[in-house]
């Protein structure tokens, strides 16, 4: 039976990681990440677990650990928020070349300038090039799924890459809810051992890691990156499969909310689906309008032709990003679903909404008027404003 | 942990440095690997760390290593930081039974690397006590990207940032001490040392900064032949100059206490470390004299400084 709890996002993360039972955790305080480390220290304090915390004086030292002690053997990973993800910037790329599976708890929150620490997913939206997989969640039931899915996915001898597992900031990382979870040992048979095919410590081989590869070699090496990503997709959904065998709670690329018959789609990424589909109930049972919702799970790998056919039957679509790329025109979602419809030749109006930078509010009245608009776009094929944005102060 | 050193004995032992690399001839770094890793004992494994640099790119330059043990490069200024991870998995797979053999745990740094951006990284592993030796092959700039100005190049050098010019005498100020600011750390041992004589000095070093439990640091002055501009054959020359000019002093901290290696008899002037390096060759020039004079005064200053923290 599964366990009935009340969690904080972070305390359900914290939990997985407890299941699990990884060999090293390096870490450095953040907020609203910093929850996660403090709780495994102290399931350490306790004994509980037998994972080895390294106390690193920054997040560079901390993703830098965490690359080592994969390298070496060991199951490991960390956690952090905005600009701690952006200061290990550059040890992203390494760890996704050296094709480590480590996990990443990351908790979203905007990047400094002015500072702020609320949900904005600029953090990992700005790592979506690093090589990462990357799996969001709208719950504190959500991230915990897929934090136990995460190992599973990044150890996959297909896949090899490292797993950012991201929820937003205060939203879910330290909003409590009713949660389920799995019971410790059914966990654990999930996960597995971990048993690397190549390490450092092995002592019936040496190895060499980070090389220097001139342009004889570099290229080729991206090429098996993309290659691991695609076949990414495939284990993914194995695991999704395999999960819902579990536990009866189903998982792919994205979720499908009232797509069935709709006729206007808002397509987003994390909590503020919770509020997107009371908005879709409320005008549903009002209107009788048919408005649906694709909330996107996995955006790297990004599920391309999977979200065109999805978004196939409908007439106007909004892209919400929580983030900006400052491109000048979409953002990286905007932009990336845009491609996938242009793609697969879809005849729907688009538009590309901003919205909740730096934490801010997205209520009900707000989709409204989001669907309100895809329904004029649709009547008069005419999009006024390409890129909008919702909640913004006019003055 | 005194050992009888015996110069053919060692210099006998397997390689774990491969030739076959691309370093340079007459590099002081290469020597300094070749001469740390030969102070393993024999049947303990180990886990060679690197920070980005010359070292790196020349020795495992892909699809080739030189490496006999396993071996790391992350980037340039993480070297402390990736080698904790290891060691720290190393202790957890030994705990859970998955490792039964001896692991040492040993990273090179050039003096960019280590002084400057991996300065923070260093700090942190030394601070925590992780089980390594930290080895900082000093050739005092950045010599893989072309000799730019680090904060362990000496004072007045000429290098391609800090040129001397027609109003420059090189290097504005003076040298960083990493090996005394290591030591402030209150780790087990910290060793600085050069290449002199049979190598007994370097070798018992970096013995016992590998056989020392906690972290450990050595200093080892690696002179460059293109970065100072000296013949590639004068290396030991260069080494000895600067040790009898006591501008690279050899000494140890053991558990706190200062231990000096090797003081000179007759401490030669300063200038005969300088004269056979091209990026002291402005020195020399009529009316710099007292550039030298300001050179072997802060020489003196640390000299006494050091002699007083030793007795």
């Amino acid at each position: 039976m599964a366990i009935r709890e009340r969690l904080s996002g972070n305390e359900a993360v914290a939990y997985a990681i407890k299941q699990i039972n990884p060999d090293v955790m390096p870490a450095f305080p953040i907020t609203p990440s910093t929850e996660i480390p403090q709780y495994v220290a102290t399931y350490i304090a306790n004994g509980e677990i037998d994972t080895e915390f390294i106390h690193v004086e920054s997040e560079h030292s901390a993703m830098s650990a965490t690359i080592g002690a994969s390298a070496a053997g060991a199951r490991a990973l960390t956690a952090t928020s905005s600009c701690g993800m952006a200061l290990m910037w550059e040890e992203l790329y390494v760890a996704a070349s050296d094709r480590l599976p480590i996990v990443l708890a990351l908790v979203n929150r905007a990047l400094t300038g002015p500072i702020n620490i609320n949900a904005d997913h600029s953090d990992s939206m700005g790592a979506r090039d690093t090589g990462w997989i990357q799996i969001y969640a709208e719950s504190n039931q959500e991230v915990y799924d897929n934090f136990l899915q995460a190992f599973p996915i990044a150890e996959h001898k297909d896949v090899k890459l490292p797993v950012m597992i991201c929820q937003d900031g205060f939203i879910t990382s330290h909003g409590v809810e009713n949660i389920l979870l799995v019971e410790d040992e059914l966990a654990k048979e999930f996960v597995g051992e971990y048993e690397p095919e190549h390490y450092l410590l092995n002592p019936r081989e040496t190895m060499a890691v980070g090389p220097y590869a001139v342009s004889n070699y570099y290229m080729e090496t991206k090429r098996a990156q993309r290659e691991a990503m695609i076949n990414a997709k495939k284990v993914i959904l194995e695991m999704a499969e395999k999960f819902e065998k579990m536990t009866g709670r189903k998982y792919g690329f994205f979720e499908e909310y009232r797509m069935e018959d709709a006729e206007y789609a808002i397509v987003i990424i994390g909590s503020a689906a919770g509020t997107c589909k009371a908005a879709i109930e409320k005008i549903r049972q009002e209107t009788g309008k048919k408005v649906g919702l694709i909330k996107i799970r996995v955006f790297r790998p990004f599920p391309e032709e999977e979200l065109a056919e999805a978004l196939s039957k409908v007439k106007a679509v909004a892209i919400m990003d929580r983030s900006e790329m400052f491109s000048a025109t979409s953002g990286p979602l905007g932009a990336e679903v845009r491609a996938a419809l242009f793609q697969a030749k879809s005849q729907a109006e688009v538009v590309n909404y901003f919205y909740g930078l730096g934490g801010r509010d997205i209520t009900v009245d707000d989709f409204e008027e989001i669907y309100n608009n895809l329904e004029e776009m649709a009547q008069t094929h005419v999009v006024k404003d390409m890129y909008k944005y919702i909640g913004l102060r006019e003055r | 942990m005194e050992t009888t050193y015996n110069f053919k004995e060692v210099m006998n032992k397997p390689d774990r440095l491969a030739p076959g690399h691309r370093m340079c001839a007459g590099c002081g770094g290469t020597i300094a690997v070749r001469t740390v890793l030969r102070a393993l004992h024999e049947g303990d494994k180990a886990v060679i760390g690197n920070a980005t640099g010359c070292l790196e790119v020349s020795s495992f330059m892909y699809p080739y290593t030189a490496y006999e043990d396993s071996y790391i490069h992350n980037a340039f200024e993480n070297a402390g930081a990736t080698l904790s991870g290891v060691e720290t998995a190393y202790n957890v797979l030994k705990k859970k039974g998955k490792i039964k053999e001896n692991y040492k745990f040993i990273t090179f740094g050039g003096d960019g690397g280590t002084y400057d951006i991996g300065f923070q990284s260093l700090s942190g592993a030394m601070e925590r006590g992780h089980d390594m030796v930290y080895v900082c092959y000093d050739n005092g700039a950045y010599m893989n990207t072309g000799t730019q100005r680090s904060s362990a190049t000496p004072h007045f050098a000429d290098t391609t940032t800090t040129p001397a010019g027609k109003v420059s005498n090189g290097k504005v100020q003076v040298r960083k001490d990493l090996a005394a600011i290591i030591a402030e750390h209150h780790v087990p041992y910290v060793g600085q040392t050069t290449y002199i004589g049979n190598f007994k000095d370097i070798y018992t070093k970096a013995e016992k900064a590998i056989y020392t439990p906690g972290s450990a640091f050595l200093n080892v002055m690696s002179p460059c032949p293109r970065g100072w501009g000296y013949d590639p054959s004068e290396l030991m020359t260069i080494c000895k100059l600067a040790v009898e000019t006591c501008y690279w002093p050899m000494f140890e901290v053991i558990d706190g206490k200062w231990v000096l290696s090797y003081a000179p008899k007759n401490k030669l002037p300063i200038e005969e470390f300088l004269r056979p390096q091209r990026r002291f060759k402005h020195l020399f020039k009529k009316g710099n004299e007292e550039l030298l004079v300001a050179f072997q005064a802060e020489i003196d200053k640390r000299w006494e400084e050091l002699c007083n923290r030793c007795e």
